[in-house]
């Protein structure tokens, strides 16, 4: 194994140092800095001249420029020097990449995590209804996606989703056409997910459509959007909601022992809520993570309280409703925080941000800089989702087929299982198998190229860094740049093969 | 594939289940209760593999595939449409307008006089997409755009294929050193991201015309298929006919063009296509950015980039191009995905419930 792993991080390094060289080379020979200034009619011309090209070390030959540069960055990661500065900002790309790897790394990990529960849900659904409308319906969905510009969707957002919501928000009033259309759509989808026989279908159909109107008239008359909130009675009550259906989904409900469990936790939560608005007073990101961590250990205490054979079954999903059921509690305290936010004289009743990471000099308490980060990342995050998704439903849904067709399938169902388990226990973990090799590499391949959608939303991350370097033909910094994004790639490609080996035993590492 | 060739008793077949005798099969694999439900799969599946040769079999999975066919005709009415309407080299254009002439606004705002109602029917008008606002016509620039994103896109899928298909064969087939150092080199291309690349070559290129952006941009896209054709060679020079054209003293060359790429042409074909799809959106991406195709040259990424923020006032100049990207790469996905059904020889079709039943009713009749 070890001896697996050396290897391979070995051919990586050296891979790396190649496609370094590759690059290095493509960038000099592409980009020439001095041609814009050679044509300018700058008076001290000739001292830019001098200066840029003592910077780019452009009285070199590009073969030497990139050993030199090699030299510097091995310096550097031996922990003194700097590996070039660059010709933009004057700044050394080491400090720019600090400022810019945190950007894109925001940008990336929410839309990827998101990225993956939609398609993976979307993807098995689709498989466990093959043939059917909804497959259909999904496909041709997914491939309109998968063929999407990313630079038109993300003018549309911005259109659409920022300037007319923020219009709307001034006076949130759906009008009933739309609230028709969208419970009606929602309706159809739901009946056409729901299989079994017709009456089946229309009849959860139908609950669906007036759930969605009712849920959407309410926000409409109320005016929820001004001042969200869920209370102490909506959070109990999205918990018991959540309980239900993870316990059905992970032991049945026929399981009192586990349905209880969550139940309990979902009590506690509720208990805890008054006082856990005045820890909030004091929230930073640490509290926060510990209040994470003491919800789900409240949900394995649960179930083992309530022991039983499996207790750690329930245990598992108690502390999972505890951990949906604290994002409630979170969500609530964001929505409170939501009026004093919108009615911000930085904001000014336009909360749906379309440039840059954060709302310049807005100053306030935690959850307004929580509020002002999420309302800059929602956009750029759907861009980003709605392109990326498609292809994780296609191969959840592939690998799904795959694996309910296998025999073990066949044999689980012989020995009596009911459907859900055959579904979540046996045939959901295998089918997850595949795309967990596929993950690790998408991260590093999103990582490096989302750089139409920090562009276009001026996040000033790693896409619009190295945009930004090469137009200027500063070769440094799109070295640097790029330096991260490969050893990312290569590592992310070495990652996905462990994990291979390490969830499947038929895959043997020997070196 | 290969029907101008006399049949060979040493050629394998692609298709391993492939049935010259059209013998029922109920005895395997059908439960009784199933017997109707077998009867309407197996007439398909027969029917699908008497006495037809690989091409036929494909074509006929391919022409089954509603969504392929589809957006084949889509596909094909786009090209003639982009081609025909304001010409394109030799062939004349029937449109009134060119794509460099600024002209009279027609409606106030440049709006688009095309109008579809079910009372007047269409009407085109003057400019159908509406006008910029000195007056060129929307529509002459779309389809130049189009024009140029489709060459693009047509050249990297040429190109990379080919550059793909001789990696990924010679290392397949050679193996050895050869194999490590292309597959090394692969790996190294691989490492860098597609828009990087792709962006540092454009900007090499920089306001070039779409024939050498196209050029360029093949030199992007060809890694995967390199793999993918390196391991379909890496099984395929294992079997039986390969040692049977050795012994028959064929040389290599010989063995890879006229033997082992007829078999991978199902891997190859698939893949050309899906990588269409990607080269029209990295095109347009591009230029979009402005690394491709530039002004006073148009594409349709460069056209999305170039109205996007008169987007509140004129939204037509941003739907239009956008519209045609959308078309173009879906097509070519829908193609795809009905190529691959149709190359996959484990792809079984699985009749529809009315097709059953009525395969049902047939037998109860009898």
């Amino acid at each position: 194994m070890l001896a697996f792993i050396a290897r391979r991080i070995a051919i990586g390094v050296v891979v790396l140092l190649g496609a370094t060289f590759i690059v290095f080379m493509m960038v000099a020979i592409a980009a020439n800095p001095l041609a814009e200034l050679r044509a300018s009619n700058d008076p001290n011309k000739e001292f830019l001249i001098a200066r840029t090209t003592d910077l780019l070390d452009l009285d070199m030959p590009p073969v030497l420029r990139y050993f030199k540069w090699l030299g510097n960055l091995a310096a550097y990661l031996w922990g003194h020097g700097t590996f070039g500065t660059s010709i933009v900002d004057n700044q050394a790309v080491s400090a720019q990449l600090v400022v810019a790897v945190p950007t894109t790394l925001k940008l990336v990990f929410g839309s990827v995590i998101l990225a993956i529960l939609l398609g993976v849900t979307v993807g098995i659904v689709t498989a466990l209804r093959q043939y059917s409308s909804f497959d259909y319906m999904t496909t041709f969905f997914t491939f309109l996606f998968y063929s999407l510009p990313a630079f038109w969707v993300a003018v549309l957002l911005k259109q659409f989703g920022a300037i007319r919501f923020n219009d709307f928000l001034a006076d949130p009033k759906i009008p009933p056409w739309v609230v028709a259309l969208v419970s009606v759509i929602v309706g159809g989808v739901a009946a056409m997910i729901a299989g079994g026989r017709a009456r089946t279908r229309v009849g959860i159909g139908g609950v669906a459509t007036a759930a969605t109107a009712a849920v959407m008239i309410y926000v409409s008359a109320t005016g929820f959007l001004l001042r969200p909130g869920l209370g102490i009675v909506g959070v109990t009550l999205t918990g018991v909601g959540v309980a239900f259906a993870l316990t059905a989904l992970n032991t049945g409900l026929g399981n009192r022992r586990a349905l209880l469990a969550s139940l309990s936790t979902v009590a506690a939560g509720a208990a805890l809520y008054i006082p856990i608005q005045y820890a909030f007073l004091y929230a930073s990101w640490p509290v926060l993570l510990g209040l994470w961590a003491t919800s789900a250990g409240v949900g394995i205490v649960a179930g083992m309280a309530w022991g039983g054979d499996d207790k750690r079954v329930s245990g598992r999903t108690a502390a999972l409703t505890g951990v949906v059921m604290s994002v409630f509690v979170f969500a609530d305290r964001l929505m409170q925080a939501w009026p004093a936010y919108v009615g911000h004289s930085r904001v000014r009743g336009r909360p749906i941000g379309t440039i840059g990471a954060v709302t310049p000099e807005l100053e306030g308490t935690f959850w307004l800089g929580v509020t002002d980060t999420l309302t800059h990342l929602i956009l750029p995050t759907t861009a980003l989702v709605l392109i990326t998704f498609a292809s994780y439903t296609r191969y959840t849904r592939a690998s799904m087929l795959e694996v309910m067709n296998a025999d073990y399938i066949r044999t689980a169902r012989a020995k009596g299982l009911n459907e859900r388990t055959v579904v979540v226990r046996h045939a959901f973990r295998n089918a997850l198998i595949p795309l967990a090799t596929v993950i690790p590499i998408d991260i590093a391949l999103v990582f490096g190229g989302a750089i139409i959608t920090e562009r276009i939303f001026a996040w000033r991350g790693m896409g619009t860094m190295f945009i930004v370097a090469l137009r200027e033909g500063d070769i440094y910094g799109v070295m640097g740049y790029f330096v991260i994004t490969a050893a990312l790639a290569i590592a992310a490609n070495i990652v996905a093969d462990l994990i291979y080996a390490g969830l499947d035993p038929r895959i043997r590492v020997n070196a | 594939m290969r029907h101008n060739r006399t049949p060979d008793p040493m050629e394998p077949t692609l298709h391993s289940d492939r049935q010259p005798d059209a013998v029922p099969d109920f005895a395997s694999g059908v439960v009784q209760d199933d017997l109707t439900a077998g009867a309407g799969e197996n007439a398909i599946e027969l029917k699908a593999t008497e006495g037809l040769s690989q091409g036929q079999i494909v074509r006929r999975r391919f022409l089954r595939h509603r969504g392929a066919i589809v957006a084949m005709c889509f596909l094909a009415a786009t090209v003639v449409l982009v081609t025909t309407s304001i010409g394109w080299g030799p062939i004349p254009g029937w449109w009134k307008h060119d794509y460099h002439t600024t002209y009279p606004i027609a409606i106030a705002g440049g709006r688009p006089t095309l109008q579809i109602s079910f009372s007047e029917g269409v009407h085109i008008g003057e400019h159908p997409f509406g006008q910029d606002t000195v007056g060129h016509d929307m529509f002459a620039m779309t389809m130049r755009g189009a024009q140029q994103s489709l060459t693009v896109m047509v050249l990297i899928g040429l190109l990379a294929t080919l550059i793909g298909v001789i990696v990924g064969a010679t290392a397949g087939f050679f193996r050895g050193k050869v194999d490590t150092l292309l597959m090394r080199f692969t790996d190294m291309m691989i490492a860098i991201p597609v828009m990087v690349i792709g962006l540092v070559l454009g900007r090499w290129v920089n306001g070039a015309s779409a024939l050498t952006l196209g050029l360029a941009l093949a030199f992007v896209e060809w890694m995967a298929m390199s793999r993918l054709v390196r391991a379909e060679f890496l099984s395929l020079r294992e079997r039986e006919f390969v040692d049977a054209a050795r012994v028959a003293g064929a040389s290599n060359t010989r063995i890879i063009v006229k033997h082992i790429l007829p078999n991978a042409v199902g891997v190859i074909i698939v893949n050309a296509t899906l990588l269409m799809s990607a080269a029209i959106l990295l095109e347009t991406a591009l230029s979009y950015l402005g690394f491709g195709i530039a002004f006073p040259d148009i594409s349709l990424g460069n056209l999305v980039s170039e109205y996007q923020s008169a987007f509140s006032q004129r939204p037509w100049l941003f739907w239009w191009p956008g519209f045609f990207i959308i078309v173009i790469a879906l097509c070519v996905n829908f193609i795809g995905d009905g190529l691959r059904d149709a190359f996959d020889p484990r792809q079984r079709r699985i009749p529809s419930a009315r097709k059953m039943a009525r395969a049902a009713r047939k037998l109860a009749a009898r």
